[in-house]
Parts: structure tokens; C-alpha cells; sequence
């Protein structure tokens, strides 16, 4: 009889369900995917359930509910290697923009009857919780990079994720750079690769989807949009608390930027 | 499911469904019937609030597609398209907006048309037509469809990525148009796998026709959709129905009021005389037919010879095939786009901010999804408001399941869970994209 196939398990959080699409649009790859793996929990592609333990659990999305907090101890109980994919399970994600305002007023902006809601006061990231064997970043993952994750987990070696800066393949496609040669306020220089340089290829400017690159120099690149491209503080407050806004050291660099929006 | 429980005494029973599988997002379901009439039912939904129209406030114009398209990942478009559409209006410059870049705004639309209503059709929805727990499973004895399927899935995504990059978030929308218009070159090379698509999705609508047996659940729904003049609605048209509706965008907001029910506790839609509605494919295709594709028009004409039943349906399963003709008429449409494709003489318009005031809906793949955004003098968002699709046809799932749980209330607890469960994905309830749903507490019956 054949070895059992190892049980991957798909969990959902406070997100936006495109991060578990991506595994769904490997049109070409999918169906071998399968004959590799089981699907032993993934509530938008099945019904059925397998009992725990899994084998690798991938976690889209934050913790932002009381209900959340709960449930993700008992996700990590249940799953060998459990990965968070995505900028919610990895930062926060949007949602984390809460942390930063008072959780009530948005509240009362938003629902008629503001004591239905049960919230937490603020979205983090699945590892502010429990312990995470790997993060793979972006808004959306990219599905290649979630497929040389899984296979990389299914042969026991160190998944091929780089950690440079977009401005990497920026060059490797021979783009032109938009921050030098049209003055657009692009986050390449200090965002994760994993894009393919999407956003310069579409001739506009990284709003770094991907998060920080290993050791990214915010305050060289601030000082080129302030000083040189004439953005204020409060552009930079607002460019770095977008998808990613609540990982470091995008975070400490927006406070920065809000200390100095202040004390304009 | 296998964690459906029931509880019994006395000729009550209540069927709980913890959490629905194979929605995009998270939904339950609590039905109470007490002697085969139902006594309470709620469709729940337990997608965490995120709060879009709170921290949307003071972000710049410019910024609202990418954050909106976070709403939902299976319709990212349709949240870009709302947000440029009434953003475009609050600062003035609607009419302005060339024909060409009207057109590739529909080509977009089409390839997210044809990726969503693929994955529905085939991924998650068919299994429950032919009695499997999943498109996984269906695999060993439907193989090859499911393998057209995701090629021309594919294709759908491919046409979003042609224009944005990649197909979920894609990042080539700019209010005012897209940041790049693609050369014609690029666009060409999908043409050949487009026509074969187009094709083959003509002979798969047709073989499901034949094949699925579609449950009778017949309700007399008012139907809600964009119509514009001289085309199938996408991004543009008055807001009608099949019951005297016919308003202009901006009145939609005050037409249709979102108000919270106290058995369930999220957000409904109903229109201002109290009257539930639908909108969707059903919608779409029952009050613009006429507007179709010419491919799609003779696919759906057959399609209603094989089933036996001419427009207008009245049957909420019906939005399976719905859907299959919709995904003929954006691969037809965007052969016909690609095919006169020319680069325009520019990709986006200029947009000088101001303060104002604009709203507009664009179909998403799941119905109207529509947006109302203020505006301050330096273009930043004051305030918003975004109808989901899913808001506005929470009641109608519920009263479909409450007729639909009444029909089959003989049957054992987990077929009558999974005919339930089967129901409410007629409407492809994309969860995430009901910002904001609310957090319920439970009820069970004693």
C-alpha cells in the first residue's frame, strides 16, 4: 500500500479570501497538487472534513475577533507546520489600520447598532499569537511561490523565497525605474520581491503589497520624497500604513512620519 | 456536513450547519421547524467586520481602488470598478471618460466574470448538482470537465492579468482609467486561446443543460440589475427591475436601505416599500437577454429549448446556467474587444481633486455591488458607504429557504442540510464582500 499522502489543511481568519483563491488558480497545476497531497480541510473548496492532526496548516488572514483568539490555538494544536500566508495572517493586513484609531468610533461609523459587534481592538498577525514555521508574504500571495512553499515542506527543504528588494526584478525585466526616470514615489527599494515587479510594469509606483525586504533603508528613501519629490509627512504616514502597515519597520517609520505630521 | 447536529423532542428539530463549506467567506446556517413548518431560520454570517468605510476616511482618491479591491478577492474588480466609476463622478470628470477606456474597463470585467462564474459553476457548485462533497472528488469521474473548466478559468484570469498584473488585487486600475493601456501585440496573443475557450464553454453550458437536473423552487422575485440601452450590463446603466423599478445610480442609495434584522443580526437590503429583491445572473440575464452576445443568445436559446422553460426564470437554480451563458457572453465579448483592439491615445484621463459628492454600482459576477464616496476639497474620502451584492440578497436566500426547507422538510437532517446549503450557493454568497456582516449570537430551540 502506498505511504499515506501528507494532510494539508486550509484555514481562514479575518481576510479576504484571495490568498486561498491563489492555490485554487494553479489552473495548470492543481490537479497534481492533489495526487501529491490530501485536502484534509478547506472549507471554500470542500465539504468534506478530515479529524486533526494535519500535516501543514496554511493560515489566510488576522486575528481580529475574540472568537479568532481562540480558534487559533486550537488551529496550531492541530497542525504539524503551520504557515500564515499573506499580508493579513503575516501583518495585520488592512484591517490592522484599526490599531492605530479608536476601535469604537469605527465601530459606530460603520454599524447602526454598534453593541452587536464583537471586535477585538486591534487585527494582528497570526504570529503575535502562536508559533509560525514560515510567513510567506504578499496581497495576494503569489501562487508560484505558494507552490514552491508547499513542495519545498512536502521534500524537507528550505523553501526558495527571496528576501531582496523589488528593485531586483525591477532590473530582471529590464523596466524602466519610475522613482528616477518620473519622479513617482515607488516602494520597490524598500519592499519584498515576490511581485514580479508588477506595479513599475504597469508604470506605476509599489505601494509594497509584499511588506519590508530584509533590512530595507526607509529613511533614505523618506528623505528622497520628502526633500526631493515634495511629498509631506503625512504622505508617508499614509504610504507606508497600507497593506503591510502594521509589520516592522514599516510600522516604527509611520510613527516617525506621524510624530512629524504633528509637530508641523 | 460532517458537524450538521440536530437536536429532537416533541416534532421539533433544528438543523444547525456550523459553517458552510464551499462559500468564499464564512457563513452558517440555523433552521428550526417545528411539524414540518418552519419556526426560525437565519442565515448567518460570521465574517469578521474589517470597518472599509471607517478607515477609508482620509485616505487620498487615488488610493481608494487598491484598498477596496481588499474586499473581496474573488471580485477585486467589481470593488475597483464601483470606487472609479462614483469617485470619477464626485470629482466631476464621468462624462469625460473616452469610449476606449470605457472598453477596456468591460474586458476587464470580463475576464473577472469569466474567472468567478467559472470557479462557482464548476468548483463549487456543480458537486452539489451531481451529489459530490466537492469539485475534488468529482475529479475521478468527471475529469475532463473539470479540466476544461479550469482551462478556461484560466483564461479569464489571464485577461484581468493582461490588464492588472495578476488576477486577484490586480494593480492596473487608476480612477480615471488604467495607469497602462496594454499594446495591441500583448493583447493579440490571447486571442487564439480566447476563441477556443469560447467554444468549448458553448458545448460545456450546453452538456450541463442535458446533464443537471435542477430542483423546482419556484418564487415570484423582483429582479434588480443595471440596464443600459444598447448593451449587457457591466459597468453602466439605470437601475431596473421586472416590477416598475427604474432609477438612476444616484437614487439607488435612497431606493435600497440596509437595516439590521433582529433574528439575524447582519445587515439586509430592501427596497423602500419593505420588498425584498435579487440581483445577479438571474437578474441580469431576465430584464437585458436581448443584449446578449450573439453566441451567448444562441446558447441560451438552446439552453432554454433542452431545459424546457423560456425567460423570464423564475428559478433561483437556474442561476447556474445563468452563469454559464454570462461566461459565453464575456468570452465573446472580449474576442470582439481584443479582436478591434487599438492602443487608445491615452490610458487615463487628468482629475483635478475637489470636494464632492458621487455613487455608482457595476455588476459584479454576484450583482450590484455599489459604492457612494464624499470628498474633500484635496480629494480625500470624507465618507462611504458600499452595498455588497450579498447584503442585498441575504432576504431573498432566507425566504427561498424557508419555502425550499418547508417542500423538503420529510427528508432526513443531512440531506435537508445539504439541499439548504445547495440552495444558498445559487446566489454565490461572497461572504467577504459583505463588509459589513455582522457578529450573531445563537439561537437554539429547547
Amino acid at each position: 500500500m502506498a505511504a499515506a499522502k501528507p494532510k494539508v489543511a486550509v484555514y481562514k481568519f479575518s481576510s479576504c479570501d484571495g490568498c486561498q483563491l491563489q492555490l485554487l488558480n494553479l489552473e495548470d497545476e492543481l490537479l497534481d497538487l492533489l495526487g501529491a497531497v490530501e485536502i484534509a480541510y478547506f472549507l471554500e473548496a470542500r465539504r468534506r472534513e478530515l479529524p486533526p492532526p494535519y500535516d501543514i496548516g496554511l493560515v489566510e488572514g488576522s486575528v481580529s475577533t475574540p472568537e479568532e483568539e481562540e480558534r487559533i490555538l486550537e488551529v496550531r494544536r492541530n497542525c504539524k507546520y503551520l504557515v500564515a500566508i499573506g499580508a493579513c495572517a503575516t501583518s495585520g493586513g488592512i484591517q490592522a489600520l484599526r490599531n492605530w484609531a479608536n476601535v469604537d468610533e469605527y465601530v459606530k461609523c460603520v454599524y447602526a447598532k454598534p453593541e452587536y459587534i464583537s471586535t477585538l481592538e486591534t487585527a494582528t498577525p497570526i504570529a503575535a499569537h502562536v508559533f509560525v514555521d514560515f510567513e510567506l508574504r504578499g496581497c495576494p500571495v503569489n501562487q508560484y511561490q505558494l507552490l514552491e512553499l508547499i513542495s519545498a515542506m512536502l521534500t524537507g527543504r528550505k523553501p526558495n523565497i527571496p528576501t531582496h528588494s523589488v528593485c531586483i526584478e525591477c532590473k530582471r525585466r529590464g523596466l524602466h525605474c519610475v522613482l528616477v526616470s518620473q519622479g513617482k514615489p515607488c516602494l520597490g527599494p524598500i519592499t519584498q520581491a515576490g511581485c514580479g515587479a508588477l506595479c513599475p510594469g504597469c508604470e506605476r509606483a509599489c505601494y509594497g503589497c509584499f511588506g519590508p525586504m530584509e533590512q530595507p533603508n526607509i529613511t533614505s528613501l523618506g528623505t528622497w520624497f520628502t526633500d526631493r519629490l515634495g511629498h509631506s509627512p503625512q504622505d508617508m504616514k499614509r504610504m507606508l500604513r497600507l497593506f503591510n502597515g502594521y509589520l516592522e519597520p514599516f510600522k516604527q517609520a509611520s510613527e516617525y512620519y506621524e510624530r512629524r505630521e504633528k509637530n508641523q | 456536513m460532517s458537524d450538521a447536529k440536530k437536536t429532537s423532542n416533541a416534532g421539533t428539530r433544528t438543523i444547525h450547519v456550523k459553517a458552510l463549506a464551499r462559500v468564499e467567506g464564512e457563513g452558517a446556517l440555523h433552521l428550526s421547524m417545528r411539524n414540518g413548518v418552519v419556526e426560525d431560520l437565519q442565515f448567518k454570517i460570521y465574517e469578521p467586520p474589517r470597518f472599509y468605510e471607517a478607515f477609508l476616511r482620509g485616505r487620498g482618491f487615488e488610493e481608494v481602488p487598491d484598498i477596496t479591491a481588499r474586499i473581496c478577492g474573488i471580485c477585486p474588480v467589481a470593488y475597483q470598478m464601483g470606487a472609479c466609476h462614483a469617485l470619477e463622478k464626485a470629482m466631476g470628470v464621468f462624462e469625460q471618460v473616452d469610449p476606449a477606456i470605457r472598453t477596456l474597463r468591460n474586458l476587464l470585467y470580463c475576464g473577472e466574470w469569466i474567472e468567478s462564474h467559472v470557479l462557482h459553476m464548476f468548483m463549487l457548485h456543480l458537486p452539489d448538482f451531481l451529489g459530490y462533497e466537492s469539485a475534488i472528488s468529482m475529479v475521478q469521474d468527471h475529469g475532463p470537465v473539470v479540466k476544461r473548466s479550469l482551462r478556461i478559468k484560466k483564461a479569464g484570469n489571464n485577461l484581468v492579468s493582461l490588464l492588472g498584473g495578476r488576477s486577484v488585487h490586480p494593480v492596473g486600475v487608476c480612477v480615471g482609467g488604467f495607469y497602462r493601456a496594454p499594446s495591441p501585440a500583448e493583447t493579440a496573443v490571447l486571442l487564439p486561446e480566447i476563441k477556443f475557450c469560447l467554444d468549448d464553454m458553448c458545448d460545456l453550458v450546453l452538456t450541463l443543460a442535458k446533464m443537471v437536473k435542477f430542483p423546482q423552487l419556484e418564487r415570484d422575485y423582483e429582479f434588480v440589475a443595471l440596464c443600459p440601452d444598447n448593451e449587457y450590463p457591466m459597468n453602466l446603466g439605470r437601475i431596473k427591475s421586472n416590477k416598475g423599478l427604474d432609477v438612476d445610480q444616484d437614487e439607488f442609495g435612497a431606493v435600497a436601505n440596509e437595516y439590521q434584522v433582529k433574528h439575524s443580526m447582519a445587515l439586509h437590503a430592501r427596497l423602500k416599500d419593505g420588498g425584498t429583491y435579487v440581483v445577479g445572473p438571474l437578474s441580469r440575464l431576465n430584464l437585458n437577454a436581448a443584449k446578449l452576445h450573439k453566441r451567448a443568445a444562441e446558447v441560451l436559446e438552446a439552453v432554454c429549448k433542452t431545459i424546457g422553460k423560456s425567460l423570464p426564470w423564475h428559478n433561483s437554480f437556474l442561476n447556474f446556467l445563468a452563469r454559464g451563458v454570462e461566461t459565453v457572453h464575456a468570452l465573446g465579448l472580449s474576442y470582439d474587444i481584443i479582436k478591434n483592439y487599438t492602443l487608445p491615445t491615452r490610458s487615463r484621463i487628468p482629475i483635478t481633486p475637489r470636494a464632492g459628492i458621487g455613487a455608482h454600482g457595476t455588476e459584479a459576477p454576484r450583482g450590484i455591488c455599489w459604492h457612494e464616496y464624499r470628498t474633500e476639497t484635496d480629494g480625500t474620502i470624507a465618507s462611504a458607504r458600499i452595498m455588497p451584492p450579498t447584503s442585498q440578497n441575504q432576504p431573498t436566500i432566507e425566504a427561498d429557504l424557508r419555502q425550499l426547507a418547508t417542500q423538503i422538510a420529510s427528508l432526513p437532517d443531512d440531506q435537508l442540510a445539504f439541499q439548504c446549503e445547495h440552495l444558498i450557493r445559487n446566489y454565490d454568497p461572497c461572504i467577504s464582500c459583505a463588509t459589513h456582516f455582522l457578529k450573531v449570537t445563537r439561537s437554539e430551540l429547547a
